[in-house]
């Protein structure tokens, strides 16, 4: 790769104007009767995701990350507001072509690698050859081809996340959602598996959403970056990398990388310390 | 190979304290070897067979019982939180009551026979075998169940393929808890209004002051207690081990 391709002015991806999926006014209230009591995890949020772009929502500690994932996949209901997904509200149930990946492992321990890969596939009652031929594809994109007889006690936490990813990935989704998946890794797996996640969102054309609380994560790998304030969360500023569609870790050579990672502290460290005065307020407000 | 070597050091430990006993009450106790001939006389005579063929289909009975009813009551409370926040405190209370009160009871229900047995064994063993299997349902990981929303599984699917496989480890955790006290339950049945088995056996030899053939079903009994439960054992190191 040569330094004029990663002059973003050149050949920035333009990703489409089509819009994917939606929260409008989403809000969510864990516990309370829904008016009154509770916690507001999500302040009123709006965002809006076109197909096929890298999105990614940072955002300091307790925000409410986690909360704007679960919402729109599908896994929690939002208190108000709506979740959109191809034109289709979503309510209270994850949406056929969605994928979400975890921070936990979520490997089932009692299945090899190749088994915890065709899990889904297999409950779909999609037939063997064309299980085998997914399957065969995600261990190779991944590099478990090796491991395909291992069960995950036996690898690696990198390991198990990317046999996470590769059980997502074989399902075909339109949209993958990440759910801090690195953030159990050491720096050096991070950036590697980095690397993995823009190869799989360019080979399948996927929508990605990944929450991380890491600045330069979000500045290598996204098209755009939705920065939260701090909870009750929502998106005050987004951010657009104009970087290639072609891409890969290495981008944190160009001068760029560095002005979107200032841009992106500028606006989080507020925040973030916002979120710690929160922080002290609440136990003093417990002692 | 250290490990057997621990295994072996124990079981000497055992047999000299065994011994020193012996020594020191006689009248109470037989010694190691006295016990290993009483019993392979007993293997060799016609009298004994049939008491330990009754023992061991009233236990197999209870065992068999004790674990289709204890993982249907189990997996049931554990699938529904509510059920098993209410189930947990009845459950553990009604496990902390000395069973041995009901046998009178369990008599007068099933009459004096192998079904009284068969019923106290399986009294026993049940509720162990349950509550295990309850929280083994309810400590799935978070993560799984949010994997099977997203796999979008139907309820069969995910009873079958995410909840028993996950659960398995601590099922077989309580299955092993489950079967000595069936075991318990099914012997001291016997010891009280019955003519067979090898509870009458011990109770009838304490009748006569017979020692030998007392402590002969108590090693035979713990040989194939500990054999039995070493195998669970393992099968349950191996079950957490791959799960770890």
């Amino acid at each position: 790769m040569n330094s004029a391709a990663l002059q973003p002015a050149q050949s920035a991806h333009e990703p489409s104007k089509d819009v994917h999926a939606e929260m409008r006014g989403v809000t969510r209230v864990y516990g309370g009767d829904g008016k009154t009591g509770g916690v507001q995890a999500l302040a009123a949020t709006d965002l809006r995701l076109r197909r096929g772009e890298f999105y990614s929502v940072i955002g300091p500690s307790g925000c409410g990350k986690s909360t704007l994932l679960d919402v729109l996949a599908g896994l929690s209901r939002p208190t108000t507001g709506e979740v959109l997904f191809e034109g289709k509200s979503i309510d209270g149930r994850v949406p056929e072509g969605t994928g979400v990946v975890f921070q936990e492992d979520a490997s089932f321990p009692w299945l090899t690698v190749a088994d915890n890969i065709a899990f889904g596939l297999r409950r779909a009652g999609i037939d063997a050859a064309e299980i085998q031929r997914r399957l065969d594809y995600a261990l190779k994109l991944m590099g478990l081809a090796d491991f395909a007889k291992s069960y995950p006690s036996q690898l690696s936490g990198g390991m198990r996340q990317r046999v996470c990813i590769a059980r997502t990935l074989v399902m075909q989704p339109r949209i993958i959602l990440l759910d801090e998946p690195f953030g159990a890794l050491d720096a050096q797996t991070r950036l590697i598996m980095g690397d993995e996640l823009l190869k799989v969102w360019r080979e399948t054309g996927a929508t990605v959403v990944l929450i991380t609380h890491a600045l330069d994560e979000a500045a290598m790998l996204s098209d755009r970056i939705g920065i939260m304030s701090a909870r009750p969360g929502k998106i005050i500023e987004e951010i657009k990398t104009q970087w290639p569609r072609d891409r890969d870790s290495r981008i944190a050579a160009n001068p760029a990388f560095g002005e979107i990672t200032a841009r992106l502290w500028s606006v989080l460290r507020d925040e973030s310390l916002k979120a710690i005065h929160q922080g002290n307020k609440s136990s003093a407000g417990l002692a | 190979m250290k490990r057997s070597l621990d295994t072996i050091l124990l079981i000497a430990a055992g047999l000299i304290i065994w011994q020193l006993l012996h020594m020191a009450v006689p009248y109470a106790l037989t010694s190691p070897a006295g016990t290993a001939v009483k019993a392979w006389n007993m293997l060799n005579s016609a009298t004994f067979w049939p008491h330990a063929a009754e023992t061991g289909k009233a236990f197999l009975y209870a065992l068999l019982l004790a674990i289709a009813g204890g993982l249907a009551i189990g997996l049931g409370l554990g699938l529904n939180r509510t059920s098993a926040e209410v189930a947990e405190p009845i459950l553990v209370s009604v496990y902390s009551l000395p069973k041995v009160t009901l046998y009178p009871l369990i008599l007068l229900i099933f009459g004096l026979g192998v079904p009284a047995k068969i019923a106290f064994g399986t009294l026993h063993g049940i509720i162990p075998i349950a509550i295990f299997a309850m929280n083994a349902v309810r400590n799935l990981a978070p993560v799984h169940l949010k994997t099977v929303k997203v796999l979008r599984l139907s309820r069969t699917q995910t009873l079958l393929t995410v909840f028993i496989p996950g659960a398995l480890p601590e099922i077989v955790s309580g299955l092993r808890i489950g079967f000595s006290l069936t075991l318990l339950g099914v012997l001291i049945g016997e010891m009280f209004a019955s003519q067979r088995g090898l509870g009458y056996l011990i109770m009838n030899a304490i009748g006569l002051h017979d020692v030998p053939t007392i402590m002969a079903v108590i090693a035979m009994l713990g040989i194939a207690a500990v054999l039995a439960s070493a195998f669970m054992l393992w099968l349950d190191h191996r079950l957490h081990h791959r799960a770890a």
